[in-house]
C-alpha cells in the first residue's frame, strides 16, 4: 500500500536530485583539482595527498561500520597488506619482472586487499555484532605478529621500501614530483568515492543496510546474512587495499605499523567522529585524521588524550558524528528556526573553550612535571607562566576547569531543552503538512 | 620431568591470571551484552595504582586498596557513561568502552610516563616457593623455599643434579585466583545478591518487576568485574612488568579466551584461560622448528631450504600468534566456542 502511494512521488524528486548530485560531485572534483593550486607549499601538498588516501580508507571502513553495522578493529590489515603488496609490485616494476604502469599500483594494492579479505573475511564474517568485533581484533593481532616474524615479505623492523620513479614515463609524468603523485591520488580518490557511493545504491548495498537494521527479517526473506556480510567485506577490503596502494605510492615504504592495531583504531575513531550514518561523514573524518596527526601533534604532546575525550563525548551526545550535527542543523535551518540557536551556540563555544583552556592547563602541567621536571624551566602556557611547584597554580587550574565545566553543563542543559522544543515544532510542522 | 612440572605450573598460573580477567569480562558480557573493551585497561590501572600506593603504604595494603579503587572507577564509568549510551544499541556501547581504553592509556602515559615503572613483588614473595631437585642418583625431591646451593651441585661429576625453582609470585598468583574463583562461585550461588544477579542475566524485566533495582545491579557487576581486573593487575603487574603496553598485551588474549570459551560462558572462559595459558607457556619454552622436525625424520635439508623462514621458525617464535591461530581454528570448526551455547 505504501509502495504504490510513494512511487510517483519518488520519481519526481529523483529528476531534481540528479542536478543536485551533479553539483556535489562536480564540486568535489573541482575541490580536489584546485586545492594544490590554492595551497602550493610542499607541506600542504603532502597533507592533501594524505587526505586523499585517508578519504578512501575511511570510506571503505564505513562500508563495514556505517552501512553494515560491523564494528571492525582490524581494518588496517587490508589496507596494510595492500600497501605491502603494492610496494613489492613497485619493486617488481623496478626490476622489470612485473611490467605494469606505475599509475596502476593502487589497483594492485586493491586486488591484494580483496584477496586477503576473501580469505580472512570468510572466518571474520561468520559472526556479526560483538563476536565480529573481537574476531577482527584477533585477526589484526595475528597479522601484526606475523608481520614481525616473516622478514622476507614484511621486511622486519625496517619495512620494505621502493622507488616510484621507475618504468616508462607516461606523457612525461614520472611521479618524481609530489604534485604529480597528488593528482594521481586525487583521481583515485574521486573514482573510488564515486564507486563506493554507487555501491550504496546497488541491491547488495541495500541488502547490507537491511542486514544492519534487521538481520532476522533478512534471513526470513531468504537471504543469507552471512553471505551479504562476506561480499560487502570483500568490497570493503578492495577499497582498503586501494588506499593501501595509494599509501605505498605516496610514501614509497611499508612498515609493520601499517597493519597495526593503532592504525585500525584510528580508522574507527575518525570514521565515527566524521559520522558513520551519512555517506559523506567519513570524508570529514579523513580530513580530521590527517590534520590531527600532522598539525595537532605539533601543538601538544597530549593530543591523543584530547582526541579520546572528544570521542567519548561524541559517542555520548552525538552518535551520528559531525555529519549528523551538520544535517540536523540544516534541517533546523530549512525550517527557519536556526536564528533561535545562534546565541546558544556562541555560549556553548565560549564555555567549551574555557573548559579546554582549564583542562589543557592541568594536562600540560602534569606533562611538564613528568617530562620537564629535570629541566626546571617554568611552563609557558598560552602566554602565562605556570609553576608546577606551586600549589596555588594547581588549585587555580583545577578550580578553573571545574567551574568552566559546570558552566558548560548548565548551558548545555538549557540548550538541550531549546533544541528539543525546536525538534518538537519541526515534527509538528511536518505532520501538519503531510496530509496536504 | 621437572621441566614439564614447572612449565605446567607456570602455564596454569598464567591461565588463572587470564581467568581472573576473563571472568569479569564474561560476567559483564553475559549480563549487559556489553563487551568491555577497556577491561584490560582496568587491569593496567590496577597495576599502576597499586604501584603508586605501594610506595607509600607497602604492597599488602595496595593489594586491597587498588582493586577497590579500580572497582569504584568502573562503577562510575558504568553509571555516568555506559548507561547513557545504552539506548543507542550495542555498537555505541562497544565504542564508548573503546574510547575509554584510548583515554586510559593516554592518562597512564601522562601520569606515569612511557617507560616501565619498577613495581617489585613484596619481600615475602621474592624467592622461589619451592624447588624441585632432580638428581640422577637420589631421584626427585621437593624442597620448600630455595634449595641450599650445596644440594644443587653434586661433588661427583657423574651425578647429574638439576634444581628447578618455582617462583613464589606465581604460586601467590594461583592462590589468589583460586580464592577469587571460590569466592565468586559462592557469591553467585549461595547469596541473595548472587541469585538476583543470576536471574537478572536471563530475565531482567521480571527481576525489575519484583522490585529489584536492575540498573544498580548492573553497576555493581560492572564495578566488581573491574575490581577483579584491578586485582589481577596488581598481581600481574608485580609479577611481570608494569608498563603502558601491558593492557594491549593481555587485552587481545582475553578477547580470544572469551570467544574460544564461548561468549558468555564462565566455565568456557575457565577452560579456555587454562588452555591458552598452558599452550603459550609451553610454546615459549620449546625451541624446536619445523626444520628440526624434518631433520628428525631423517631428511637432510639443502642450505637454501634450511634458511627458509618457515622452516627456521621455532615454536617459541610463533608463541605470540598461537592464541589467534587457535581462535581462527575454533571459529572454523566450532563457532559456538568450547562450552558456548549460543551462536551469534
Amino acid at each position: 500500500m505504501q509502495i504504490s502511494g510513494s512511487l510517483p512521488a519518488a520519481a519526481v524528486p529523483a529528476q531534481r536530485r540528479n542536478t543536485g548530485r551533479l553539483i556535489v560531485w562536480g564540486g568535489f572534483a573541482l575541490l580536489l583539482a584546485v586545492a594544490p593550486l590554492v595551497f602550493p607549499s610542499n607541506l600542504s601538498i603532502s597533507i592533501l595527498s594524505q587526505v586523499g588516501i585517508a578519504i578512501v580508507a575511511c570510506l571503505s571502513y564505513n562500508i563495514l561500520l556505517g552501512q553494515g553495522g560491523m564494528l571492525s578493529f582490524g581494518h588496517a590489515v587490508y589496507s596494510g597488506l595492500g600497501s605491502f603488496v603494492a610496494v613489492h609490485a613497485l619493486l617488481g616494476i623496478g626490476k622489470g619482472s612485473f611490467p605494469i604502469p606505475v599509475s596502476l599500483i593502487p589497483l594492485v594494492g586493491g586486488l591484494a586487499g580483496m584477496g586477503f579479505a576473501v580469505v580472512l573475511g570468510y572466518v571474520t564474517t561468520k559472526k556479526a555484532g560483538t563476536p565480529f568485533a573481537m574476531i577482527t581484533l584477533g585477526i589484526g593481532e595475528l597479522v601484526f605478529a606475523m608481520s614481525l616474524m616473516v622478514p622476507e615479505f614484511f621486511g622486519g623492523e625496517g619495512g620494505v621500501s621502493a622507488n616510484r620513479v621507475v618504468g616508462e614515463p607516461f606523457l612525461g609524468i614520472t611521479f618524481g614530483k609530489q604534485i604529480e603523485v597528488y593528482y594521481l591520488l586525487a583521481i583515485y580518490t574521486l573514482v573510488c568515492t564515486a564507486a563506493m557511493f554507487a555501491f550504496t545504491r546497488t541491491p547488495l548495498g541495500r541488502m547490507l543496510n537491511a542486514v544492519r537494521d534487521n538481520p532476522e527479517r533478512v534471513e526470513f526473506i531468504g537471504y543469507s546474512t552471512q553471505r551479504v556480510r562476506y561480499l560487502s567485506f570483500i568490497i570493503a577490503g578492495f577499497f582498503a587495499g586501494v588506499a593501501g596502494g595509494m599509501y605505498a605510492l605516496n610514501f614509497e615504504i611499508a612498515t609493520a605499523e601499517v597493519v597495526g592495531a593503532v592504525r585500525s583504531g584510528g580508522y574507527l575513531l575518525f570514521t565515527f567522529l566524521g559520522g558513520a550514518t551519512f555517506f559523506f561523514g567519513p570524508i570529514i573524518g579523513a580530513v580530521l585524521m590527517v590534520f590531527a596527526s600532522v598539525l595537532l601533534s605539533e601543538l601538544t604532546n597530549a593530543w591523543q588524550l584530547y582526541l579520546g575525550f572528544v570521542f567519548l563525548f561524541m559517542v555520548m551526545y552525538a552518535p551520528g558524528g559531525i555529519a549528523s550535527l551538520i544535517m540536523m542543523n540544516l534541517r533546523v535551518a530549512m525550517h527557519r528556526k536556526l536564528h533561535r540557536l545562534w546565541h546558544w551556540y556562541a555560549l556553548l563555544a565560549v564555555t567549551a573553550a574555557l573548559v579546554l583552556v582549564g583542562f589543557g592547563a592541568v594536562v600540560e602541567m602534569v606533562y611538564h612535571l613528568q617530562l620537564g621536571a629535570a629541566l626546571g624551566a617554568p611552563l609557558r602556557y598560552l602566554g602565562v607562566s605556570l609553576d608546577v611547584g606551586s600549589a596555588a597554580h594547581w588549585i587555580g587550574a583545577l578550580a578553573a576547569t571545574c567551574l568552566a565545566f559546570a558552566a558548560f553543563e548548565f548551558v548545555r542543559r538549557l540548550f538541550a531543552r531549546e533544541w528539543g522544543a525546536i525538534q518538537g515544532e519541526i515534527e509538528a510542522d511536518m505532520t501538519f503538512k503531510e496530509p496536504a | 620431568m621437572e621441566f614439564f612440572t614447572i612449565s605446567m605450573l607456570n602455564g596454569l598460573s598464567y591461565g588463572l591470571l587470564l581467568f581472573m580477567l576473563s571472568s569479569g569480562l564474561t560476567l559483564i558480557f553475559s549480563m549487559m551484552g556489553v563487551l568491555n573493551f577497556a577491561h584490560a585497561s582496568f587491569y593496567m590501572i590496577g597495576a599502576y595504582i597499586a604501584y603508586s600506593i605501594s610506595k607509600i603504604v607497602g604492597f599488602w595494603p595496595a593489594l586491597v586498596i587498588a582493586p577497590i579503587a579500580v572497582g569504584i572507577l568502573g562503577a562510575l564509568f558504568e553509571r555516568y557513561f555506559l548507561r547513557r549510551v545504552h539506548k543507542y544499541g550495542h555498537v555505541p556501547e562497544l565504542l564508548i568502552t573503546f574510547g575509554l581504553s584510548f583515554v586510559i592509556i593516554e592518562l597512564v602515559l601522562l601520569i606515569w610516563g612511557r617507560t616501565p615503572v619498577d613495581f617489585p613483588p613484596p619481600e615475602a614473595l621474592r624467592g622461589p616457593a619451592f624447588t624441585l631437585v632432580n638428581s640422577s642418583v637420589e631421584g626427585m625431591r621437593l624442597i620448600f623455599g630455595a634449595a641450599p646451593p650445596a644440594m644443587c651441585s653434586a661433588a661427583d661429576p657423574a651425578v647429574r643434579v638439576v634444581c628447578s625453582p618455582f617462583p613464589a609470585t606465581r604460586g601467590f598468583m594461583m592462590l589468589v585466583a583460586v580464592a577469587m574463583l571460590a569466592a565468586l562461585w559462592l557469591l553467585l550461588t549461595r547469596t541473595r545478591i548472587g541469585l538476583v544477579i543470576q536471574s537478572a542475566l536471563t530475565h531482567p524485566e521480571m527481576v525489575e518487576a519484583l522490585g529489584h533495582n536492575v540498573p544498580r545491579v548492573f553497576m555493581l557487576v560492572f564495578g566488581a568485574g573491574s575490581a577483579l581486573a584491578g586485582l589481577a593487575g596488581v598481581i600481574g603487574g608485580s609479577t611481570f612488568v608494569t608498563e603502558p603496553a601491558m593492557a594491549a598485551t593481555v587485552g587481545s588474549v582475553i578477547f580470544v579466551v572469551v570467544v574460544v570459551g564461548g561468549m558468555g560462558s564462565l566455565a568456557g572462559a575457565f577452560v579456555a584461560s587454562l588452555l591458552i595459558g598452558v599452550i603459550q607457556t609451553f610454546a615459549v619454552a620449546l625451541d624446536y622448528s619445523l626444520g628440526d622436525a624434518v631433520r628428525g625424520i631423517g631428511l637432510t635439508l639443502s642450505a637454501g631450504a634450511a634458511d627458509q623462514t618457515l622452516l627456521k621458525m621455532s615454536i617459541s617464535q610463533i608463541a605470540p600468534i598461537l592464541p589467534y591461530l587457535f581462535l581462527v581454528l575454533i571459529l572454523i570448526f566450532r563457532p559456538k566456542g568450547l562450552l558456548g551455547t549460543r551462536e551469534g
